[in-house]
């Protein structure tokens, strides 16, 4: 029966899988992603589903095939980014298809809020030749999902669901159906040539790859989740969540116009476009990320020899970059409009105050936690190194956010794991100065190894800083290979990323308290000294997910009023009031104030 | 019918509690809602907003700028930075509690609160401002601010529903480890608002 619950976006894609009877699912945690695995992993027990994080999207996604390919019904979950690691596995699998079900959910993030690319899933489902649904809502997030699932199995293709950001993280009252426990009678792998990629078995296969995307996209045509409503000479065609912003503003135009809703972006319904299309003197494609549905708006026009004229992007008519919404595409449609030389009603109402009239406001930019340990490592960094040139090559992670003011100890930054191989680079390069990389635990598993086999083999003279905070922070705390626990709360083995490390080579391996500064200092000191990489990995609790009930004080008695405390560290938790510096309640008691006030003035106590 | 409530604060100051607690009660209420919320990379001490949108209809998540009826501002200075939202009639409900970021401790930007204050009662004819974290210290908690500004708001009639079926939400949604210390904020926030009521 069915029943209405208020869902976020990927908890809506999760009970979709649930419904479709997933009996695997795989994935890595990545923002907007990761609540898809979370709910599933949530309800694992109860629906006999079997859930895992892996250690990065590539094994994720080969785990998923493997269960695909002996009849089950899988699920893969990741970010934009994590497509790109597990690319490797994607391209060849469109060849060779699946037997089950394998549903590959991707998160975009527009923006970005939280990500290094502004990149398009709809474009990579292209060059891999794999299908995509793209949905603008929680509610179709969900309906899409079930139908993902029908396809995948009935037609043999892996099906990737695309979201972005607003879809995934967007919270609705979504009408969900019943959930049974996973069927396990699957059919099981059957031995069989066509699992096992050659040359031979590509060139047999890509024809089949070939006509498969015609006959998806005619069955695309045919779908109701790509719909044509409206009339008039103007048409617009829009996909995801910008068909949202498109209803909306068209509610304040006073012109006819013909929208063409695309829920399928690739294999592009092309039956569905013409019969649009017909009639129509201007087509304006409204898309966020890449011109998608444009240039295949254009190679329909110059094709089939229409007389409409397309705007979007590639005119400058809306922009190629950052997120949509209401205001940017009432923007973009009077410019085309305006081009045109249509009338718009369009209205835009005055605020009560334009943004430039605000007085002054702080600067608030995300940054390390009160209570953090990656401060203290930082900082020890910072003191330990004092006077010796020294480049700090971050990775993706909370640390990142190492990088603000006044600790700026993050000078590079550019995908999972690059850190290492980057210092590395950067060292034999420039074999005079310090290079030093810091990685997160979860990083560390995802793509850090190989990079560290690396510097052993090629004798690179690099510090590897591992942040081991014991979960996946930046994410929401999921569990990684580090801590012994799986996706589904039961304990496992732990695997030590020190006994990692020495048995890459690695001489110097060594375990140091993360929140102990002087224990930090006189490590960092140490190793500088190695020749060839060693590795530190510092550990201690996440402040998010230990809470602590510590709390520290400043005695007014004995402080100077040097503010050395609030100018060296950034805590969140100092600030100063009347010249006085002062700790406020978010103050987590991690100490490391009162480890450098050279006064001894920083006390246990205060608030709660 | 349509409403939109635009929560804005810092992160980890309960800015999605809030926006899930207007959401559910919305629902029962009979009404579609969509949020859209900031989770992520700025959830650590950075500014966060949330969107909610409630009617009959289903529309995008996103409130197009001066389209927003409340703006409940769990802190001054991000209350004050979302006024380009507010519709010219529209209500803000504002925590006076400051959060002060690092970059104003180590002298990169600045915060002058009596301005920011003054610059949202001019601005905003119909503007309450509370101190509701004090408030909340008094429940129990100061983390329980967001409650009490939800308290705030429902007595003073700004949502499309009842009181009782927010506090019915608040009751279903909280774990009970908690769940005293919220109802005691948000009657505090209710009883706040009278008192202020009766004042005038």
């Amino acid at each position: 029966m069915n029943k209405v619950q208020f869902l976020m976006g990927n908890q809506a894609i999760a009970l979709a899988a649930m419904e479709a009877g997933v009996n695997i699912a795989t994935g890595y945690p990545g923002t907007p992603s990761s609540e898809v695995l979370e709910t599933i992993a949530q309800n694992a027990d109860k629906y006999d589903i079997y859930v895992e994080w892996s250690t990065n999207e590539k094994v994720a996604l080969e785990t998923a095939i493997g269960a695909a390919y002996a009849g089950a019904k899988a699920i893969t979950t990741m970010k934009q980014v994590g497509l790109n690691v597990a690319s490797d596995p994607l391209m060849s699998l469109s060849y060779i298809g699946v037997k089950g079900a394998l549903v590959i959910m991707v998160a975009d993030d527009p923006g970005p809020h939280s990500s290094q690319t502004e990149q398009d899933t709809r474009s990579f489902a292209r060059f891999a030749n794999i299908p995509v649904l793209d949905p603008a809502t929680p509610q179709e997030a969900h309906d899409m999902t079930l139908w993902a699932f029908n396809l995948s199995n009935q037609l043999q293709t892996p099906v990737i669901m695309r979201t972005t950001t607003r879809v995934s993280h967007g919270c609705a009252d979504v009408t969900i159906g019943d959930i049974s426990k996973a069927s396990w009678d699957i059919e099981g792998f059957t031995k069989d040539p066509r699992w096992a990629i050659f040359p031979k078995l590509t060139a047999q296969r890509h024809p089949w790859l070939e006509n498969l995307q015609g006959e998806l996209a005619n069955i695309f045509s045919a779908s109701p989740f790509n719909c044509i409503s409206g009339n008039g000479k103007i048409g617009i065609i829009s996909s995801g969540i910008s068909r949202k912003y498109v209803q909306e503003a068209l509610g304040h135009l006073g012109l006819n116009v013909k929208l063409l809703e695309i829920g399928t972006p690739y294999p592009f319904p092309e039956a569905k476009a013409l019969e649009f299309a017909k009639g129509l003197d201007h087509i304006i494609a409204v898309e966020e990320l890449d011109s998608y549905l444009e240039e295949q708006t254009l190679q329909l026009v110059g094709r089939f020899k229409l007389p409409a004229r397309v705007l979007g992007k590639i005119d400058g008519m809306f922009p190629k970059c950052g997120e949509y919404n209401v205001d940017v595409v009432e923007d973009g449609l009077q410019k085309c409009l305006k081009y045109i030389g249509a009338e718009s009603g369009i209205k835009t109402p005055v605020p009560i105050v334009e943004a430039q009239n605000i007085p002054s406001l702080p600067n608030r930019q995300p940054t390390l936690c009160a209570g953090c340990m990656h401060r203290t490592v930082f900082y020890a960094f910072k003191r330990a190194l004092n006077g010796i040139s020294a480049v700090f090559s971050g990775d993706i992670g909370c640390y990142t956010l190492g990088n603000a003011q006044p600790l700026d100890m993050v000078d590079t930054c550019l995908c999972m794991g690059a850190g290492i191989s980057i210092a590395a680079g950067l060292q034999h390069a420039q074999p005079n100065v310090k290079h030093i990389a810091f990685i997160g635990d979860s990083t560390f598993f995802h793509s850090g190894i190989p990079a560290i086999i690396n510097a052993v083999y090629n004798n690179a003279n690099i510090i590897i800083a591992v942040l081991d905070n014991r979960t996946t922070a930046m994410t929401g705390h999921q569990p990684h290979p580090g801590i012994g626990i799986t996706a589904t709360g039961k304990p496992t083995a732990a695997v030590s990323i020190a006994e990692i490390a020495r048995s890459c080579g690695v001489k110097t391996a060594e375990e140091i308290d993360g929140q102990n500064l002087k224990a930090c200092t006189d490590a960092i000191k140490r190793v500088v000294e190695v020749d060839g990489p060693s590795v530190l990995i510092f550990k201690g609790p996440c402040t998010n997910l230990e809470k602590s009930d510590k709390h520290y004080t400043i005695d007014e008695q004995i402080c100077t009023l040097c503010n050395y405390c609030v100018e060296q560290l950034g805590c969140p938790a100092l600030f100063v009031i009347d010249d006085m510096p002062a700790i406020q309640s978010t103050c987590a008691g991690c100490s490391l104030c009162a480890q450098i006030c050279p006064v001894d003035a920083i006390v246990p106590g205060g608030e709660d | 019918m349509r409403y939109d409530i635009l929560v804005a604060g810092v992160g980890g100051q309960g800015v999605i509690l809030t926006s899930r607690l207007l959401g559910l009660a919305a629902m029962k209420a009979g009404l579609h809602v969509t949020t859209a919320e900031t989770i992520g990379m700025s959830q650590r001490e950075g500014a966060v907003v949330s969107h909610i949108r409630l009617g009959r209809e289903i529309f995008g998540p996103l409130i197009p700028k001066a389209g927003a009826d409340l703006i409940i501002g769990m802190e001054p200075s991000e209350a004050a930075r979302n006024m380009p939202m507010l519709k010219q009639n529209g209500h803000m409900i504002v925590n006076t509690f400051p959060v002060i970021p690092a970059s104003v401790a180590i002298g990169l930007s600045q915060y002058d609160m009596s301005e920011i204050l003054a610059f949202i009662n001019n601005t905003c004819k119909n503007a309450i401002l509370v101190d509701a974290t004090k408030l909340a210290k008094q429940a129990g908690n100061h983390k329980s601010a967001n409650v009490v500004l939800l308290g705030v708001t429902a007595a003073a009639g700004l949502l499309p529903f009842d009181i009782s079926i927010l506090q019915q939400a608040l009751e279903e949604e909280l774990p009970k480890k908690y769940l005293e210390v919220n109802k005691k904020s948000f009657e505090i926030g209710i009883n706040m608002l009278y008192n202020m009521k009766n004042k005038i």
